[in-house]
């Protein structure tokens, strides 16, 4: 629903997670997310609790998701478009 | 649709720097007391940071404040610092940077502790030491348990100066700087202040602020048209203020604001925008578009000043309002009204 | 500025956010007609309203603001609840945003002015900390959706101590999103979907409902990239007539979605019909404590004084709110007699003035539908 911020697992101690977002840490519940999690691993967090764990592979896909939207449009035309591809191809050899 | 319950109590939004805090003012604390002011002077009436009254051929500079801070102790400060840094600031933002004297008036709780109020006074005495400002003259008064809230202290700062700055002379194409990174103040209070555990770098910028103030002013004499210091409400409000006493609409650039890490990271976490939090160790300048380099230059060769940002410009569309640009589009920046709250939507 | 490795979550760069205005643009120019869409959270409208998108989204595509505010469809009786709550001395924690929502004429915040206990927190796992540390009785006001209902499930769940309580007065998203595909005259033609709701319940629980009503869903993250592009799926959808469910989140959304979540969530509450704030009765819309966790349940262990809050004259105000039309996207704020009138941001009466993010609290903010200029964005202050 509402608020919930990607952050970064720094360590877990049982059911209590200590994440990472840009630099400030804060505790993070483990109840109610659906997978094992381990530090280095992102979780989306809601009120204090982690709901998703973040698989690092998805961002890749979520981007290129994006890019199809632009090729199904008129996007040829606008040389800003054409930046926004060449970023997009250049980042996925990141992950 | 009055709720006559709430109108008829002076709640906490009353307090709280914002639109309520002002009409309270007018409608009740101005009230027979304001009169007609000499050419030039600023007081009741103007409702700037402090009063400006014609001595000679000088201007005798005056304001006074009253610190409830809570928690007293706060990472990057106290309730001391606070009470100096304040009241010096408040006269800077006049244009006064050369503190002739500061009063102080404690009002503590029976029970207080002893090393508590020394530890206090030791944060007082550095941030005059900073200042080069001295304490001459104050009061102090115990009430009982429970009467007041641990302790409350009233600075009160005069000076004099060749120069007023009000905080009401914006034109149109007057550039806005703000002297640092903003948010610091507020977020490190708030964090504390509600046990949100969070660990970090958030730490108050609670300081004195008069050279910084004296460095820019001397850097291009006559170029800073209006200053404000963004404490409560935060540069929204400060800019709000301004713009509306100038007649003259703002438009911000969002990407240019400087906002550390901890404080961005920590607004996120809470859904709270760093343009509405409290700051105590920045400003707020108008300067003219000519003379926004030489400034800025000034600014960042003072310690305090290595983030300062030019953050928007002054227009004449829309006067009174304040447009931010987010760098995806543009909306108009609310007014806050009472604290900001960590929200989950 | 974003230090670490976080940053490639943040879907927030301003060139790809512009290629998508763009790509916007023209497949709403190539429906040749406006066109209507509704999304039903809080905090997509949040982002939608912090970002400024409204001010490059097309001027024939009108985004509504359906009803997804927990803040604004809380109804009146539940603030009621909490308002009589904590005047009849009983120490509440809430989550800030309830904090100045009227209720019938006070909100917790006038009962806070008149010397009640109320604690603010960020979480209900905070809440469950603070009535380990007290004696008394704490009563936590559990307001939000599903998402946030998970929390407040896990905490139940956690073995909370003896003087912790739950007053419930959490919702449940789809069957809202019935009730505006059925109302008659309704215009909406395709939905954003939640992107953090639908991490809990996954994106299958809308496949009954485009099957039922034939409109598109596009379940979306929360990022200006996210929006912009849900938003060009969605009219892809409309203009080519597909009644499709589409998953533009993959970072989050599954079909199946947390299972895990989902049993907790179900073990603890169970959906009743209620009224939700402007927009009435709502099958299945509200979360209750099931019968096992009576213990905990607030409104069973308290006995609640309404009639105390009645003492003011109730609002006849409420009659005339047209907020249910303004959410279907049949009528506008200015339609309303009562807009800008008796209602008005220091003083609202339904749903789209209560909430920061409420459609008439917008129009009142902007003057009307916003026109700020600067289509380019990235404006440059030197």
């Amino acid at each position: 629903m509402c608020l919930g911020v990607p952050g970064k697992i720094v360590s877990v101690d049982g059911d209590i997670a200590t994440v990472d977002f840009w630099g400030v840490q804060r505790q993070v519940r483990l109840d109610v997310v659906d997978e094992p999690v381990l530090p280095g691993d992102y979780i989306l967090n809601h009120v204090g609790y982690a709901i998703r764990r973040i698989p690092a592979e998805e961002i890749g896909a979520t981007l290129a998701l994006y890019e199809e939207l632009l090729t199904h449009t008129e996007a040829d035309q606008d040389l800003m478009a054409a930046d926004v591809r060449a970023e997009i191809a250049g980042a996925g050899d990141d992950r | 649709m009055a709720l006559s319950v709430r109108d008829e109590r002076i709640t906490m939004k009353y307090g709280a720097g914002g639109r309520a805090m002002r009409s309270l003012i007018q409608e009740i604390f101005h009230d027979g007391l304001v009169t007609d002011d000499a050419p030039g002077e600023i007081t009741l009436r103007a409702m700037d940071d402090g009063a400006a009254l014609r001595l000679g051929s000088r201007w005798l500079v005056l304001t006074t404040d009253s610190h409830v801070v809570h928690p007293l102790f706060f990472p990057g400060g106290d309730i001391g610092r606070l009470a100096i840094s304040g009241t010096v600031n408040d006269l800077a933002m006049m244009g006064a940077t050369d503190v002739l004297a500061l009063t102080c008036a404690v009002i503590i709780e029976e029970g207080f502790s002893r090393d508590d109020l020394s530890r206090i006074q030791r944060s007082m005495r550095l941030a005059c030491e900073q200042a080069g400002a001295r304490i001459v003259t104050g009061d102090t008064k115990v009430m009982g348990k429970g009467e007041i809230d641990g302790i409350v202290i009233n600075t009160t700062g005069v000076a004099l100066t060749d120069r007023v700055v009000p905080d009401s002379a914006l034109g149109d194409g007057d550039r806005l700087i703000v002297t640092g990174t903003i948010g610091d103040h507020g977020m490190a209070v708030m964090a504390k202040r509600l046990g949100l555990a969070i660990e970090g770098t958030l730490e108050s910028d609670v300081t004195p602020i008069n050279a910084l103030v004296r460095s820019a002013l001397d850097a291009v004499p006559g170029a800073i048209v209006a200053m404000k210091d963004p404490t409560r409400g935060g540069v929204a409000s400060a800019l709000h203020e301004m713009a509306e006493k100038s007649g003259v609409g703002i438009i911000v650039d969002e990407l240019a604001l400087p906002v550390t890490d901890a404080v961005r990271a920590t607004c996120e976490l809470l859904g709270i925008d760093p343009l509405h939090v409290a700051n105590e160790g920045k400003a707020v300048l108008g300067v003219r578009p000519d003379a926004v380099d030489a400034v800025l230059s000034a600014l960042h060769h003072h310690p305090l000043g290595a983030s300062a940002a030019v953050i928007g410009a002054c227009t004449t569309a829309r006067p009174g309002s304040i447009i931010l640009d987010t760098g995806f589009g543009r909306r108009l920046l609310a007014e806050p009204e009472g604290e900001p709250l960590p929200r989950i939507c | 500025m974003i230090a670490n490795g976080v940053s490639e979550l943040k879907f927030r760069d301003p060139a790809r956010a512009r290629a998508l205005a763009d790509a916007l643009e023209q497949t709403v120019e190539s429906i040749g007609r406006e066109v209507a869409v509704m999304h039903v959270c809080g905090s997509h409208e949040q982002a939608i309203a912090r970002f400024g998108l409204r001010a490059v989204l097309p001027k024939r595509l009108n985004v509504i603001m359906g009803p997804g505010c927990p803040v604004c469809i809380t109804d009146v009786p539940e603030v009621d609840e909490g308002v009589a709550l904590a005047r009849q001395g009983v120490r509440l924690a809430t989550y800030g945003d309830m904090l100045k929502v009227p209720g019938s004429m006070l909100s917790l915040n006038d009962a806070q002015a008149e010397g009640a206990r109320i604690d603010i927190v960020y979480s209900v796992a905070q809440a469950v900390e603070l009535a380990r540390r007290i004696d008394e009785p704490l009563v936590f006001f559990a307001t939000g959706f599903e998402t946030t209902a998970v929390a407040t499930a896990a905490a139940v769940l956690g073995d909370p101590p003896p003087n912790f309580f739950v007053l419930s007065a959490h919702k449940y998203i789809p069957p809202a999103m019935e009730i505006v595909a059925e109302m008659p005259d309704t215009r909406v033609e395709g939905f954003l979907a939640a992107g953090h709701a639908a991490t809990i319940t996954g994106w299958g629980v809308f496949e009954a409902f485009v099957d039922r009503h034939q409109l598109p869903v596009v379940v979306a993250g929360f990022e200006p990239l996210d929006i912009l592009a849900g938003l060009v799926r969605l009219v892809e959808l409309v203009r080519d007539g597909r009644p499709a469910v589409e998953n533009m989140f993959p970072l989050c959304v599954t079909r199946a979605g947390n299972l895990r979540a989902q049993q907790q969530l179900w073990r603890v509450f169970k959906p009743i019909g209620g009224n939700w704030r402007g927009i009435a009765h709502v099958p299945n819309g509200n979360l209750r404590l099931r019968d096992e966790f009576a213990h905990l349940d607030a409104r069973r262990r308290f006995d609640i004084d309404l009639e105390s809050l009645w003492d003011f004259a109730p609002p006849a105000l409420v009659r005339d709110c047209i907020c249910g039309d303004i959410m279907a996207g049949i009528k506008s704020p200015t339609d309303c007699s009562l807009y800008g009138k008796a209602c008005g941001p220091d003083s609202p009466v339904g749903a789209c003035m209560v909430s920061s993010e409420g459609t008439c609290r917008i129009w009142h903010q902007y003057g009307g539908h916003p026109d700020l200029g600067g289509r380019r964005g990235a404006f440059c202050a030197r």
